[in-house]
């Protein structure tokens, strides 16, 4: 028995880690958020594919690594920790596991070697099938799609979109078809994207196992909140770590103000909080790739409890920093603003918990 | 991750439930002997509690790694056999063994430091429940700061003679002994000024005094010591050492107060509750806010658990770094637990705070005595805010408070 990263894990974890910390710290971030520096955006994500995340999950009878999500999960803390400015979520996790379940031979051979192969990358637009709005919604007939997604998750600067409609049917389009128009929308993370998509009659490639199963869409889902879940893990971490290392420097009142209990006992209560989310994170994990009875009860738990300490942590780091916290020039917010939109990405914590009772026939 | 235990442990895993289907309904003649004792449900056979200490341990199934020469089973140490233990005792309604400051606190610190005559003189009796112990550590003036204790002792030819009093002292009225910090060396600095002595409660000059706590039983007592003479060989470790000799102690007793699959036993009890249970013809678990709570505590506890399979993890694989994990057990796990019983009462509402043997009770009154009953422990073993300036100090590195000028 044992619980935990395994060494390879946790190897590839601190490569991916070292790798952002040397090319992608806060300066370069906010330069590639502010100037739109397209450059060093490529600079980072070439790095990343170079490390094989993009074919992490890719099964090797496809060329892949065929690694399980725990070690994506442990990849996407380090993403979460380093606030990445890379689309991970999408292409490289919620992508294939649609692909792998839901897709034809034919498909698979298509879409799982094309992501291999750095040449495809996916947008996904699943909100519809979570927490379908009024004013949106499309419909899949007779190959082509009609209507409007909102919240498609790094639908710019793709190859193609993943949409799944009320019914869990899964449809790729390819964002070359002059019948989609991809609207970027402004949310307070500008470190990855979110649009909306209109879609005139575009042509869909629907996924042909998705049509009479509506598993290939929940695993990718449950998935997708496992690895959110993972990426406010890794951002939590580092808010506590900066919030520790400012209060042994800050003085006030002639000491530093960690010595404080006021001080101290929030980092406690922060480091209490989330020290219990890493061993949540990787069990679910490890149920998805293991143990499927309790698989979508504990990706549904994972993200909604982690959601909720790291939202109690993202005001707490920020607090310990004082009004420093409260400025663009220390950058905590970046951190804060992570956690804030997965929060809400692929079902917020209340949405989820009524899924996860439901599971439970409560 | 790797969460199978191995083909050894299904064998043992069944013979485990063997085991408790034979005893299945078990009951003791004798009263439950401390709060703490676990007490089963009437049917069966009947049986002392020594006795049934005495088939455990003869199973293996109690005191496993503590040698045979003093009383124990003999056996390696196995954190999955024992989990797999209290797990099937649990599901199976048979009486989990006994436990108590004597056999989780007394007994682990007389095998490390004890003499010979001693482990030879309490082990065994301590393991069969024919010595219960009482813990003397907190003084009313020596709570969070308990090395500033004053209950002095004195040699005088040959015998401790002591003096003074201790407070919070759980089940002092049905104790033969008490394990106690004394101050022998009052020129000593603080810390190094005391020792650990093993005091008959029958010895003329105790008196016990009940403390009445908020749920309105004798939970705890206060103890005091009036010219209280022992012998001088009923020490542990040397003199002045004492302080040392409990804290290993003090560390078990912190990890030992909260159990994550009892936690997660209660969420089930309360999901039954709310499926039964309701209000305006609209059952409770159909109640949105009191839903979505429950989903919340519910995986609040799962994480809880899973910590504990990583803590669990790190005894079998040496060298994984959990430090951090096992320090948070004592402050997450009451606060859990406490939260998750007022909430029960929440959702219950009026009902919620029937108690003692009032009609229409629900669930004994279980959940209005445990949510009361874990806010002592929230205080007990440690307070919340003690265990922060641990977690902070010890676990972050975050520096300690500037010592007040001691007077």
């Amino acid at each position: 028995m044992y619980f935990g990263l395994s060494e390879d894990q946790e190897f590839f974890k601190d490569n991916v880690s070292k790798f952002l910390q040397d090319h992608a710290p806060l300066d370069i971030i906010k330069k590639i958020i502010e100037d739109d520096e397209h450059d060093l955006k490529n600079n980072i994500k070439n790095g990343l594919v170079n490390l094989g995340i993009n074919s992490l999950l890719i099964p090797e009878e496809y060329g892949g690594l065929g690694l399980d999500l725990l070690f994506a999960t442990a990849v996407s803390q380090s993403l979460g920790e380093n606030i990445a400015p890379f689309s991970f979520l999408s292409s490289y996790v919620m992508a294939p596991i649609a692909l792998i379940n839901g897709g034809n031979t034919e498909q698979k051979e298509k879409y799982l070697k094309g992501i291999l192969e750095n040449k495809y990358k996916f947008g996904v637009g699943f909100s519809e099938s979570i927490s379908a709005r009024n004013d949106f919604g499309f419909i899949f007939k007779d190959n082509k799609i009609n209507g409007k997604s909102i919240f498609v998750l790094d639908a710019d600067d793709v190859s193609h979109l993943l949409l799944a409609d009320e019914n869990g049917v899964i449809g790729v389009v390819d964002t070359s078809d002059k019948n989609i128009e991809i609207i970027k929308l402004t949310t307070v993370d500008k470190t990855r994207s979110y649009s909306e998509v209109i879609f005139k009659n575009a042509s869909i490639d629907v996924l042909e196992n998705s049509i009479t199963d509506i598993e290939p869409l929940k695993k990718s889902i449950d998935a997708g909140r496992i690895i959110l879940a993972a990426d406010s893990l890794g951002a939590s971490e580092a808010l506590i770590r900066k919030a520790v290392a400012y209060s042994k420097e800050r003085k006030q009142f002639g000491r530093a103000i960690g010595s404080f209990q006021a001080v101290k006992h929030m980092c406690a209560e922060m480091a209490s909080d989330l020290e219990p989310c890493y061993s949540l994170v990787w069990h679910a994990a490890h149920c998805f790739d293991n143990i499927p009875d309790e698989s979508r009860l504990m990706a549904c738990h994972a993200k909604s409890h982690v959601s909720e300490v790291s939202k109690v942590i993202s005001k707490k780091a920020t607090e310990v920093h004082g009004g420093m916290g409260f400025t663009d020039l220390m950058g905590i917010h970046y951190w804060f603003k992570r956690i804030g939109v997965n929060r809400q990405n692929l079902g917020s914590p209340e949405t989820i918990r009524e899924e996860a009772a439901k599971i439970q026939n409560l | 991750m790797n969460l199978n235990y191995g083909p050894e442990y299904k064998n043992f895993k069944k013979e485990v439930i063997s085991f408790c289907k034979k005893w299945e309904g078990v009951h003791f003649v004798d009263e439950a002997k401390s709060p703490l004792t676990p007490i089963t449900k009437v049917g069966g056979k009947k049986i002392t509690r020594t006795e049934w200490q005495s088939i455990l341990i003869k199973e293996g199934y109690f005191a496993r790694s503590i040698p045979k020469e003093y009383g124990g089973y003999g056996g390696e140490s196995d954190v999955i056999k024992n989990r797999i233990i209290a797990t099937e005792f649990s599901n199976h309604g048979v009486p989990s063994p006994m436990s108590g400051q004597g056999i989780d606190m007394l007994v682990p610190t007389l095998l490390e430091l004890g003499t010979e005559q001693q482990k030879k003189q309490y082990i065994e009796k301590t393991l069969l429940g024919e010595i219960i112990w009482c813990q003397g550590y907190s003084e009313p003036n020596a709570g969070s700061d308990l090395a500033s204790l004053q209950t002095k002792g004195e040699l005088v030819d040959g015998n401790w003679v002591i003096n003074g009093q201790k407070i919070w002292t759980s089940t002092a009225q049905y104790s033969q002994m008490m394990f106690c910090l004394v101050r022998t060396e009052p020129e000593a600095k603080k810390h190094a000024g005391i020792s650990y002595l093993l005091i008959p409660m029958e010895t003329p000059g105790i008196e016990i005094r009940p403390l009445v706590d908020m749920t309105l039983k004798a939970g705890f007592n206060e103890v005091f010591f009036t010219n209280v003479t022992i012998p001088e060989a009923n020490i542990v470790g040397k003199r002045g050492e004492g302080w040392a000799v409990a804290n290993a102690t003090l560390t078990h007793e912190r990890g030992s107060l909260t159990n994550p699959n009892a936690t997660m036993n209660r969420v089930n009890s309360l999901i039954n509750i709310m499926k039964k249970e309701t209000i305006n013809g609209k059952k409770l678990i159909d109640i949105p806010v009191y839903r979505d709570k429950l989903m919340t505590l519910q995986a609040k506890v799962m994480a809880f658990q899973s910590n504990s399979l990583r803590v669990l993890s790190a005894k079998l694989n040496p060298g994984q770094d959990v430090k951090m994990a096992g320090m948070i057990q004592k402050y997450y796990g009451t606060e859990l637990r406490h939260e998750l019983e007022g909430f029960a009462v929440d959702v219950m509402g009026e009902i919620g705070t029937l108690y003692e043997s009032s009609p229409h009770l629900r669930d004994k009154g279980s959940w209005q005595f445990l949510y009361m009953y874990y806010l002592g422990l929230i205080i007990g073993g440690g307070t919340s805010q003690i265990q922060k300036n641990i977690i902070a100090e010890r676990g972050l590195g975050m520096p300690r408070e500037p010592k007040v000028q001691e007077v």
